[in-house]
């Protein structure tokens, strides 16, 4: 078998929008969001692969289809070789426990109302494994100081906001972690704190890993932060992977038209640019336009006639390096 | 003379548990054209600064000491009334997320507009007319004033508040954390308008944000500020090339290097003062690497230790040969 734990064919979300009454009686037709428009990748046990893109892209999107919390359509949809199937009970549990998810907004995902050791245990008391008060606050201890919340008795009951940022973002991993997860949908975990506070919740990741052969899809639209801590990165726009490789050779030398125009703009700390920024031109498209051909065809500065027309394929331009353009 | 000069000035937040001094003794200046970029960790008196001079503090916040001067007449010490005509006419500041705070039922046209009746007491037509005008100016076409915000995307409403930002024609405009919750492709669009217009313009710039990142790329000038002092203020170069804060070396290292190695970032250690129990000496000597006994003890003055380059650290010199 594969050393896969994750993979992921053709995979698509179409969300419909409900219309208006207005644009009913005006005649028009229901909307369709494509959100994520036909993927393909794999994750290795142990890697990280990185899902970058602007808003809207689809990032959150994927990682919630593989973890089953939006409807979707997929040609493979594999964890650990075998389909998820979160119809029958039995793998549902098994599978909630393996695959865990972490958010970004640390205000947001934690319950104000509730203390943290029953934010921390929740998952082991919803799946009731444990025993006794004695093991669950154990276990809620053991949790919390592996996220840095040492000594752990002293957070188990403080409330949300009683923690600074980082500390809830703690309380968040604690919780995603308790259950020895071997995958794990890390959407934007940093964004919202501090530099100073974030190096400390992304080692703490990068700990877990390495003690847990953890695998992670890591959402950021910080092409940097991505660079820094994944194998591979995969770029995303308007639903669909424009490049996907090595972590080191997107960003050195990226092939997709896309790709070049982030690592263009991408801050270089202490480095003075010359001249303004070289940006892309227009807006996203809309996310319910039909687009025929390439996706990024209405901002990408070396289109041809064909790129309006005709979807290009994803080639592979080197071994584990894939492009979708027709110009590459 | 100065467009601004910021001297000692401190604000002060006077709640139940006792006083935050969020801004203390803080000095700095601005030319006109020129961009300054103020940079620190959350809750650090970044934005108090900017509500200082824009005389847009809230009623618990007070202006207890120093000169806030622009083009020589001080701020600090003027009415209400003259608050007012300043505050829409000399400075202009743009929040994070405020495109947020645009009005979901009336027309972007009508909204800029509302803004310069407001303040330049034209008529409606001739206000509609200006409206459009502005929105040529941040690159949106003049006839999308008759459209609501929800057919603009979040990078075209952050462009529309910068627009009514231009309204009453600012000396200068502060960005607070302005492209923050925006794409990156977004934010470059942002800094490049606002880039082109303090040129076109001649306007001071101040922009306020915790992403070194941007700040190179972006200012002339930058200042680090911590605890509610600058630590340091210098040129870009200064503070990146010939870093003399220790704090300043620790938040550089808070963001990757594409340039260098695939190395973790470090992270400093401890966490940021608690602002209503700032420690004595320097406020920075618990979370110090380099930190002494005359740390613990006492403040540290800002020392010009290059030209420009402003430095308030005892051990500054051990910096400085470390390099
Ligand atoms: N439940 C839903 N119903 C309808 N449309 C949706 C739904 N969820 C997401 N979408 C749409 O699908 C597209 C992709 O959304 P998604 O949240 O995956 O983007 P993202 O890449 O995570 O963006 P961000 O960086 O802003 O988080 C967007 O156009 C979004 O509006
Ligand atoms: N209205 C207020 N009442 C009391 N304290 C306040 C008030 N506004 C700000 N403060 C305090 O003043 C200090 C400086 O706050 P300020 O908002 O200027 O920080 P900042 O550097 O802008 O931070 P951030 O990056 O989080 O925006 C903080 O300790 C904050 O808690
Ligand atoms: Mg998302
Ligand atoms: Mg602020």
């Amino acid at each position: 078998m594969s050393d896969n734990i994750v993979e992921v064919k053709d995979l698509r979300v179409h969300f419909t929008l409900k219309s208006s009454l207005a644009q009913d009686a005006a005649g028009r037709r229901k909307k369709t969001v494509k959100a994520v428009d036909g993927i393909s990748f794999e994750i290795k046990q142990g890697e990280i692969l990185s899902l970058v893109g602007e808003s809207g892209s689809g990032k959150t999107t994927t990682g919630k289809a593989i973890l089953g919390l939006v409807p979707f359509e997929a040609e493979k949809m594999l964890f650990r070789g075998e389909r998820i199937n979160l119809k029958e009970k039995e793998y549902k549990r098994k599978f909630r426990q393996s695959a865990q998810m972490i958010y970004q907004d640390p205000y947001q995902s934690l319950n104000p109302r509730n203390q943290v050791i029953d934010i921390v245990t929740e998952p082991l008391v919803v799946n009731k494994l444990v025993e006794s008060e004695e093991e669950r606050l154990e276990l809620g201890k053991e949790a919390l100081e592996r996220a840095g919340l040492t000594p752990g008795e002293d957070f188990f009951f403080r409330y949300p906001y009683e923690l600074s940022g980082g500390q809830r973002q703690r309380v968040v991993i604690a919780s995603s972690m308790i259950m020895g997860p071997s995958f794990v949908v890390a959407d934007e975990p940093v964004s919202m704190l501090d530099a100073s506070i974030r190096t400390g919740i992304l080692k703490l990741m990068m700990d877990l890993r390495r003690e847990n052969d953890l695998a992670y899809l890591f959402i950021t639209h910080d092409l940097s932060l991505a660079w820094l801590i994944s194998d591979r990165i995969a770029i995303m726009y308007l639903g669909k992977i424009m490049e996907m490789g090595d972590s080191e050779i997107i960003i050195s030398s990226g092939k997709h038209p896309y790709t070049k125009a982030l690592t263009d703009i991408m801050p270089k700390p202490g480095i003075k640019k010359e001249g303004p920024r070289k940006v892309l031109q227009g807006e996203t498209p809309d996310p319910t336009d039909v687009i025929e051909g390439c996706k990024f065809c209405s901002r990408c500065p070396i289109k041809e006639e064909i790129c309006s027309k005709e979807e290009p394929p994803m080639k592979e331009v080197e071994p584990g390096h894939f492009v979708a353009c027709h110009k590459v | 003379m100065k467009l601004l000069e910021v001297k000692n000035l401190r604000t002060y937040f006077t709640i139940s548990q006792g006083t935050v001094k969020a801004v203390d003794d803080v000095s700095f200046d601005l030319d006109h054209g020129e961009a300054l970029g103020i940079v620190g960790e959350s809750g650090c008196g970044k934005t108090t600064s900017a509500l200082s001079i824009a005389k847009l503090l809230p009623k618990e916040g007070k202006i207890v000491g120093g000169e806030i001067l622009l083009e020589g007449k001080d701020l600090a010490k003027l009415s209400d009334e003259e608050i007012q005509k300043h505050r829409w006419n000399d400075v202009s500041i743009c929040f994070q997320g405020a495109m947020n705070a645009l009005n979901p039922v009336m027309k972007i046209g009508e909204q800029i507009a509302e803004a310069i009746v407001l303040h330049h007491k034209s008529s409606e037509k001739d206000a509609m007319k200006k409206a459009a005008e502005l929105l040529e100016l941040v690159e949106i076409p003049g006839e999308r004033i008759n459209n609501y915000p929800h057919e603009f995307s979040g990078g075209m409403k952050q462009r529309v508040m910068i627009a009514m930002a231009l309204a009453c024609d600012p000396k200068i405009i502060i960005g607070d954390e302005p492209t923050t919750a925006l794409d990156v492709m977004v934010q470059a669009q942002i800094l490049n308008l606002l880039e082109r217009l303090r040129t076109e313009f001649d306007m001071g710039f101040i922009l306020i944000t915790h992403d070194l990142s941007i700040l190179a790329e972006t200012c002339d000038k930058i200042a680090v500020m911590y605890a509610g002092r600058i630590v340091e203020k210098g040129s870009s170069e200064d503070i990146f090339q010939r870093t003399g804060h220790p704090y300043t070396k620790k938040l550089i290292k808070c963001f990757p290097d594409i340039k260098g190695n695939k190395r973790m970032m470090e992270g400093i250690p401890g966490a940021p003062p608690n602002m209503l129990e700032i420690p004595p000496g320097c406020p920075f000597h618990p979370r110090c690497e380099y930190a002494e006994e005359v740390c613990r003890r006492s403040m540290p003055d800002a020392i010009e230790r290059d030209r420009g380059h402003f430095v308030a650290c005892h051990r500054w010199e051990v910096m400085r040969s470390e390099r």
